[in-house]
Parts: structure tokens; sequence; C-alpha cells
């Protein structure tokens, strides 16, 4: 499966998941900021993902919960070097460029795009194929 | 038993599948007044609002998931991912929820769900409904409800729930066995 049809099924499963417009799934939309996503919706979205690829997904594999807890990553609500470098090594397929000017800890959701969504199941794939 | 939207439970396949039937009553709080606009017949012929038949299939859907984790887990319901119904459901009709589990791991469950409406005395087009020689008619598709459940104690976010399990008090547990589907517990 190349990259595009990979970006197809995807954006079938947000349009699915999240009530959005065909339209509305750009590979940088952020499922938060710009879908509306919210946090049982992320579930949701890794149900269907597993059904639409059939594979697995361990819960805290896409989106990880409680990385932000750790106090030594968080400061006067700012994502620390260890915090940052914490959360890459969690999530691979999500590009933090935007987020590293940033660094408000409400908006680390945001790194969570459509592409890292599809970045996220291409390593799947290439992993399970492997 | 006050806000248990479902009557009888009618198959239990553990971990797959579970049926549940609602009988549409005339006498129901919340039947009453609650009229049909589209038929003409207004408050005189009342109908089961939308979101409980959503609610029914909640429930349904919510023992199957409880019952696939031995009822240790709070199920909470977290979203409704598709709710279709096409047709309203009179006193003295049927529903009947099935739902079916599609996805159930420790973060919470997913559901989809079939609802069929039985009317016992059908009055087809031209048929004299005074006298009843007719049989039922079989159960019509009416509508589907798809849904997601979270297990809230792996979805805490920092908040604390109460220790005992409020979702599945007595009113589950004593359905299922009066509908003779799970022993004395």
């Amino acid at each position: 499966m190349n990259r595009d049809e990979i970006f197809e099924k995807v954006k079938e499963v947000l349009v699915d998941a999240l009530g959005v417009d065909d339209d509305e799934v750009t590979p940088d939309a952020s499922l938060t900021a710009d879908l509306g996503a919210e946090s049982i919706d992320f579930l949701d979205i890794v149900f269907k993902l597993e059904q639409a690829f059939g594979f697995k997904i361990p819960q805290g594999e896409l989106f990880p919960e409680n990385v932000m807890d750790n106090p030594e990553f968080v400061q006067d609500g700012r994502v620390t070097d260890a915090g940052l470098a914490a959360l890459k090594e969690r999530l691979p397929h999500a590009d933090f460029t935007r987020f590293e000017s940033d660094r408000e800890v409400t908006k680390v959701a945001e790194v969570f795009t459509v592409d890292a969504v599809v970045n996220f199941v291409e390593r799947k794939l290439a992993g399970v194929q492997a | 038993m006050r806000w248990i939207w479902i009557d009888r439970i009618l198959e239990l396949d553990p971990g797959r599948r579970l049926v549940a039937i609602k009988h549409v009553g005339l006498g129901e709080d919340a039947v009453q007044g609650h009229f049909d606009a589209t038929d003409g017949l207004g408050p005189d012929r009342p109908v089961l609002p939308a979101p409980l038949i959503i609610e029914g299939m909640a429930q349904t859907a919510g023992v199957l998931v409880g019952h696939a984790r031995g009822f240790r887990e709070k199920v909470i319901l977290a979203k409704i991912s598709r709710a279709e119904l096409d047709a309203d459901a009179h006193p003295g009709a049927t529903l009947r929820y099935t739902a079916t589990l599609d996805r159930i791991d420790d973060a919470g469950a997913a559901t989809s769900g079939a609802v069929d409406l039985l009317d016992p005395a059908p009055c087809a087009p031209g048929a004299d409904p005074r006298v009843a020689t007719a049989p039922p008619a079989p159960a019509v598709p009416i509508g589907r409800v798809d849904l997601v459940f979270s297990h809230i104690d792996h979805n805490r976010a920092g908040v604390e729930f109460p220790a005992h399990n409020f979702v599945f008090g007595e009113s589950f547990k004593t359905l299922l066995r009066v509908s003779g589907l799970e022993g004395e517990t």
C-alpha cells in the first residue's frame, strides 16, 4: 500500500470518526485544533484504524498518555528539553517543527496531524511486513 | 429499575453479541405527550423518544461490554458514533436491540447495533384492523446505533473515581438473572 492509498483510508477513518468533511482532512490538519477531536475520539480512531488496516495498536502507542505528567518534562506550562526529547522518542511519527518554537503544554496535542497518523500507519505496515 | 430501558435479555453470546427487547408502553412517563409530528395523529399516538432508543442500545451494548470483563470495569458510554432511526416506536410495539462487540481492550470498547421493530398487530395497507387474522408482521429493521465505551478507570486523566462499580449495580445483573442467562451470583 503506498502513501496515497494510506492517506485515503486514514481520511475515511477520520471522516467517519469525527464527522468532518472530506476536504477538511488535509495532511497538515491537526486532529484536535482543526478537526475537533476530543480525547474519546482518539480511542475511536484507534479502533477504526485497526479495522481499516488489520493491525493491533497497543494503548498509548499512537496517542501516548501521561508523558506530560512527569514534572521534569514541564516547567511553567512549557515543555522542557527533556520533555521534548521524551515526546520525540515516543512519537517518531509526529512532526514537532511547529511545536518546538512554542512549547506550550496545552498545545502538545496539536502535533497529532493527519500526516502523523499516516506516518504511524506507514511505519506500522512496514513493521508488519518486515 | 427506573432507568432501565430494556425489559428482557433474549440472547447472550459472551464477548460477541447480546440481544435485548423493550416493550413500548402507553403508561410510561417518557412516552406521555411525546407526540409523533409526522403521522398527523399528534399526542393521541405518542412515540418512545428516539434518545431513549439510543439509551436502550447503550444499555444492551453496555451489558455486553461489562459482561465481557466480568463486570469489573466501569463502562461509560463515551461516544455515539452513529445513530440512524428510520421509524417511530409506538406503544404496543416491541424494540429489539442486537449489539455486537467489535473491539475491546483496557481502554474501552466499540460496538455496533441493529434496532428492529416488532409490531404484534400490523395494520397493513388495506387490512381491516378490527379483524386480527393476519399473522404478526416480521421484525423490521429500523436503524443502527454504533457506540464507543470507555473503561474509565483506565482513562482517568488525573481524576479519581469511586472504588465501587457504580455502573453495574444490581439492576443489570438482576436483569441477566431473571432473563435466565446468568446464575445466582
